[in-house]
């Protein structure tokens, strides 16, 4: 039941049987097995399509550098296309199928493109798809769409969720293989805070894939006695299922734990993964070492693979892609393949060893001197074809075929700072640079040392070294005798001659002429070579194909491979989700909201909101009846302007500046005179930038000689302070001023309207008196409200009414605004949002964010005459450059279309009528429009070049996006009380 | 502050704070705390510590510690900047009695509401918080204090215990966020 491809041993648990299914098809497996492991247990061996030609492909690796073995798996929203089989633990009721084919993996209709191979070498779109033009959206277009890709995502919202964490370590170790676990037991011992990161789900790395390479012990005895004591020691943090994906500045690795990846579904409230990023004073890369093929005519068949995978199937899951192999090698490694599998009663037909030296062996055929140069079998490999040295062929029958070309190290992490590896003649591979003063160091495999003694001794080194640069001293321990046998290996990286396709990066298509193609089309850098034919472009990044590449480049231009150079890697090492990086920041919590005091009566009322930065605003106030926005806010600007209204202003941005200087402190900052401002006073203040243009606005209420409370918008809250801050550090330390925010600490309210002063009188305590003369407008003051409670008052209004802020501390938001809504029903007072508090603005013509838009001088505003001579302040000097002062400048205006029934929006032209509309004949832009329930028709703010001295004038508001083009007449920009009588009442 | 009828409510909108318990870590909501911030003015810092030592028994705490004291608690937030805190019940008007301490040796402003406090409690917090912020947690002691940023918010991290009782002090605007990032976090190391 467990396949007649399982063999004896393995470290699967054979009492715990699974069942799964692949392409619909129920199997069985073992704890312990991946989904490739059981599948080849059960003679499986298509599992896929390639990506371009839809050639039928199988598993070539045993880990996360499979190029071929992608499936999508499980199912419905948890359906996660091109995950790799390799490396998909088994888990009872575990689903996947096949993907890129159709209607079966068996029978692909688009095979079909398998046929039109010499129509689709590298840079086929580019020559295919140039013409005829009108092709491009309507045919080629969709058909690439159609064809492209891998798997198919679900459709669906992901139903899992993903977190984020950070953690710190003395040393992080980055793969626990020999070298890995040699260093965290060295630096574990030592009292060092270590983290060991390992990707797969059992510790051990290549040691779990070989026999009897510890020679004193077994292999997985040594791995358990080491794992009991790391796990016992409380500065050693185990990560398995944890891969060390990215290396980034100042010791920051980013990883991901696959938290939930082996089971059906995550627990409640459990994610699927973490995203972790790691602060480590020091690293130790052990991430071992990828095998590389040798390219052949049709080497892509199902059971064609890496000669070390088909090793690590039968050593750690029992099981063969087939009961007759062959072995095709230019190194000793092949034949230990061989010979593993041989002594697990699998019948290596013969190992092909293209060198003229290689060993014998008694227990299978070895031929020297031969290369295999083709193969057989659609869906499956039936036959080898090989060449013996005399030049003459023969064909052997087999179901697997080993390759066993070299070993790479893993040096990606070590490249993802922009460092390039060297190249090392004696293994014929890159290997790191070393260098000694890195935070990261390399061990093991990863370094280029291959024998299993060298990893573990090297490994604990490396731990030694790096706590040495952090002055932790570490003992060397006693590790296990192992093999250390040299590296024995004849440099041949593909097979010349054949007409057909060899293969070098299997998961994008790509092949040896594709190569060739491009250098003849010019070519010549490999970085160029890569992008052209896509090679190492795909979501295994070329691991076992990019060396080959470079082989075959080098080999054209008759250089050596190191001259050739390399490709860059880059972060991830292996692909990571989009949703892992999202983490917990999707849907409605992608970021932080922000709420107002009175949030939640506003809610209570049904209040429309709006996000406003990450503050959610109300911005209409639907009663029963309303059916349309219109409605509420015409109702909401009438009441204010008939009675009395109230909108909650505690977004505006509130700072508080105390100190000595703090007058002289905000003389400097704005643009106007604040220096005589009286206490008790408030003031319109404008701030302009450096190059003195505007930046923000608002007011500044003096409490005290020594203290002031000023306002900012809400958009600028932030910048402003961190802007005043900056003023305060470093340009002014000399002067003794404090700033903190106090944004959050006040709820404020504006209440407006001519009603405003009769409800504020019901709440303010009697000994305040707030009539016209005692707080008259832009009076400011500290004063207590409904029987005691501590509150600020300022006589400001922003709607162009008599107007009141009130602001309490935060926690009495809420009761405020119940209290002045109750005590407001005698004059029918109204809530009102956002959007009437735009239309109240618009009517006054005062400027808001869309006209402070970082474009904008004081000039422009209106304002010239704020830009005091008298004083120095930011902006001053460059506000008075003759560009900024010219006389035919933008200047506000208020803009009245001539039928009142036409709609005005903002960010329509304005143009001279009888005049083209282009942009040469540009006079302005409209920034701000609304419907003004009080003029009872739309209304408009535009900077209009020389609008100071237009009014009257009619002009052209253009809208090309929506063929607006209307008559409106200029104005002022005030609609309402242009003299301020009302504010003042 | 007189009596007046106006209720307040907590960070989280609500007339009393909020308890949750998750395996073994409670985060409760704590209104409890007056705040006032602490700016000395130049040259006065002699001045200040004068003042403030009959008051807080000890100085101030210097970078990146807070000190407890007996109603009373200090934390450092910047170059001669403190939070001052105090029972709330104590001092409803807390900026008010603390400027009546210090004159004009220091700028005060009222904090209370500022900020929302979550007091974190559990045998291990270390899991909790290596999943919201990147403070080496292992490495703080009892009475360090440091601000940091949890999911984008400016936030102000007190150790009391050392991986057992934080409090967690965060933008009160955005209490509802940063209560649900420590509520699902602590669901997900539960």
């Amino acid at each position: 039941m467990s396949g007649i491809n399982r063999l004896d041993g393995g470290q699967i648990d054979r009492n715990n049987v699974l069942t799964f299914s692949f392409d619909g098809k129920r199997y069985s497996g073992f704890g312990g097995d991946t989904l490739v492991s059981a599948l080849l247990a059960n003679n499986v061996r298509l599992m896929g399509r390639s990506f371009k030609y839809h050639r039928p492909r199988g598993v070539f690796t045993a880990g996360s550098e499979e190029p071929n073995a992608l499936v999508e798996l499980r199912s419905g929203a948890r359906r996660e296309p091109n995950s790799r089989a390799t490396v998909a633990e088994l888990y009872e009721g575990l689903t996947a199928q096949s993907q890129n084919r159709f209607p079966s993996l068996r029978f692909d209709a688009l095979a079909f493109n398998d046929t039109l191979a010499s129509f689709l070498s590298s840079g086929f779109y580019y020559k295919t798809f140039m013409w005829p033009v009108a092709f491009w959206e309507k045919v080629y277009e969709p058909f690439i769409r159609r064809a492209a890709g891998l798997g198919r995502l679900s459709g669906e919202e992901d139903p899992d969720t993903y977190d984020k964490g950070f953690l710190h370590c003395d040393l992080l170790i980055v793969g626990a293989g020999p070298s890995g676990l040699a260093a965290a037991l060295t630096a574990g011992r030592a009292g060092a805070e270590v983290i060991l990161a390992e990707e797969d789900f059992a510790l051990g790395g290549r040691l779990l894939a070989e026999s009897g390479i510890l020679t004193d012990r077994l292999a997985s005895d040594w791995i358990e006695e080491v794992t009991a004591e790391l796990v016992a020691l409380p500065n050693v943090r185990l990560m398995t299922r944890t891969t060390v994906f990215g290396q980034y500045d100042h010791g920051i690795f980013g990883a991901v734990e696959r938290v939930s990846d082996h089971i059906p579904e995550p627990q409640p409230n459990k994610p699927r993964q973490i995203l972790w990023r790691i602060y480590s004073k020091r690293a130790l890369l052990n991430a071992g070492a990828t095998e590389r093929p040798i390219p052949f005519e049709n080497n892509d068949r199902p059971g064609i693979m890496l000669a070390g995978a088909m090793r690590a199937y039968a050593n750690r899951w029992a099981v063969t892609a087939a009961r007759n192999v062959v072995v095709f090698t230019n190194n000793d490694d092949g034949h230990r393949t061989a010979r593993d599998l041989s002594e697990k009663g699998v019948d290596v037909a013969a190992v092909v060893d293209c060198r003229h030296n290689a060993p014998t062996s008694a227990d299978f055929e070895v031929i020297e001197g031969a290369e295999v140069i083709g193969s057989r079998g659609r869906l499956g490999l039936k036959a080898v074809k090989m060449r013996f040295k005399d030049g003459s062929e023969r064909e052997i029958a087999c179901g697997a075929l080993g390759v066993a070309g070299g070993w790479n190290p893993n040096v990606h992490l070590t490249c993802h700072k922009r460092g390039r590896p060297e190249w090392n003649g004696d293994i014929s591979a890159f290997i790191p640079v070393k260098s000694e003063d890195s935070a990261l160091r390399v061990a093991g495999a990863a370094a280029g040392i291959f024998s299993t003694h060298g990893a573990l001794q090297s490994g604990a080194q490396g731990a030694i070294d790096a706590l040495n640069d952090l002055g932790i001293s570490a003992r060397f321990p006693a590790l296990p005798e192992a093999e250390d046998a040299p590296v024995n290996i004849a440099p041949f990286w593909y097979v010349k001659g054949g007409t057909g396709r060899a293969w070098l990066d299997l998961q994008n298509d790509v092949t040896i002429k594709d190569i060739n193609l491009a250098h003849q089309e010019g070519f010549r850098s490999v970085e160029h070579v890569k992008r052209y034919t896509t090679l190492g472009m795909a979501t295994d990044q070329g691991k076992t194909a990019n060396i080959g590449a470079l082989a075959v480049l080098a080999d054209i231009e008759g250089k050596s491979i190191p001259e050739v150079g390399t490709t860059i890697f880059r972060p991830p090492y292996t692909p990571v989700s989009i949703g892992t990086f999202a983490g917990r920041s999707r849907g409605k919590e992608f970021r932080p909201y922000r709420l107002t005091p009175s949030h939640k009566w506003a809610a209570e009322q049904d209040a429309v909101f709006v996000e406003v930065g990450n503050w959610l605003r109300a911005q209409w106030f639907p009663l029963k009846g309303e059916t349309h926005w219109r409605q509420s806010v015409d109702r909401e600007v009438i009441a204010v302007r008939k009675s009395v209204g109230i909108c909650d202003v505690t977004t505006l941005g509130k700072i508080d500046v105390q100190g000595a200087d703090a007058a002289e402190f905000l003389n400097h900052i704005y643009c106007n005179g604040f220096a005589k401002l009286p206490v008790g006073k408030t003031r319109y203040g404008l701030i302009l930038r450096e190059d003195g243009m505007a930046m923000d606005d608002g007011t500044a209420a003096r409490l005290a000689e020594d203290h002031f409370v000023i306002t900012t918008t809400t958009a600028n809250a932030v910048s402003a302070f961190r802007h005043m801050e900056f003023c305060r550090q470093c340009l002014w330390p000399g002067l003794d001023v404090q700033l903190i925010s106090t944004t959050e600490a006040w709820a404020q309210f504006s209440v407006a309207g001519p009603n405003a002063r009769k409800l504020m009188q019901k709440i303010v305590d009697t000994d305040h008196d707030i009539t016209n003369e005692g707080f008259p407008y832009m009076a400011c003051g500290e004063i207590t409200i409904c029987g005691g409670l501590r509150a600020r008052l300022f006589r400001i209004s922003f709607s162009g009414e008599l107007a009141y802020e009130i602001a309490v501390p935060t926690r009495y938001g809420d009761a405020l605004i119940r209290r002045l809504i109750e005590a407001g029903k005698e004059f029918d007072v109204v809530p009102y949002g956002t959007e009437a508090l735009g239309v109240l603005r618009i009517e006054k013509g005062h400027a808001a964010g869309n006209e402070l838009n970082g474009q904008s001088t004081a000039a422009m505003l209106g304002m010239g005459r704020m830009v005091s001579q008298k004083k120095d302040s930011i902006g001053r000097v460059l506000a008075g450059r003759p560009y900024l002062q010219r006389v035919d400048d933008y200047r506000l205006i208020g803009l009245l279309p001539v039928n009142l029934d036409s709609v005005i929006l903002a960010g329509a032209h304005l143009m001279n009528v009888g005049m083209e509309s282009c942009a040469a004949n540009d006079q302005g832009w409209v920034t701000s429009a609304a419907y003004s329930p009080h003029i009872g028709s739309s209304i408009a703010l535009a900077f209009l070049k020389k609008g100071d001295q237009r009014h009257g004038d009619v002009i052209r508001i253009v809208n090309p996006l929506s063929d607006g083009d209307i008559e409106a007449k200029v104005t002022s920009p005030h609609f309402i009380d242009p003299e301020g009588e009302r504010l003042r009442v | 502050m007189s009596d007046h009828p106006l209720a307040p409510l907590t960070a989280l909108a609500r007339d009393t704070p909020v308890v949750e318990k998750i395996g073994g870590i409670t985060i409760t909501e704590n209104p409890d705390l007056a705040i006032a911030s602490l700016a000395v003015r130049h040259g006065r810092e002699l001045d200040l510590q004068t003042l403030l030592t009959p008051v807080l028994g000890e100085d101030l705490p210097g970078p990146g510690r807070a000190a407890f004291l007996e109603d009373t608690a200090a934390i450092w937030t910047g170059i001669g900047q403190w939070f001052l805190m105090s029972p709330v019940a104590k001092h409803p008007d807390y900026a008010w009695d603390m400027k009546y301490i210090v004159k004009d040796t220091a700028s005060v402003t009222e904090q209370t509401d500022g900020w929302v406090i979550f007091d974190v409690i559990g045998d291990s917090l270390s899991p909790l918080l290596e999943r919201i912020c990147n403070l080496n947690v292992n490495a703080m002691s009892d009475g360090d204090a440091t601000r940091c940023l949890i999911e984008h918010l400016g936030c102000l991290i007190i150790c009391r215990e050392s991986g057992r009782n934080i409090s967690i002090f965060g933008p009160r605007s955005s209490a509802a966020s940063l209560h649900h990032i420590l509520v699902t976090a602590a669901k997900s190391v539960a």
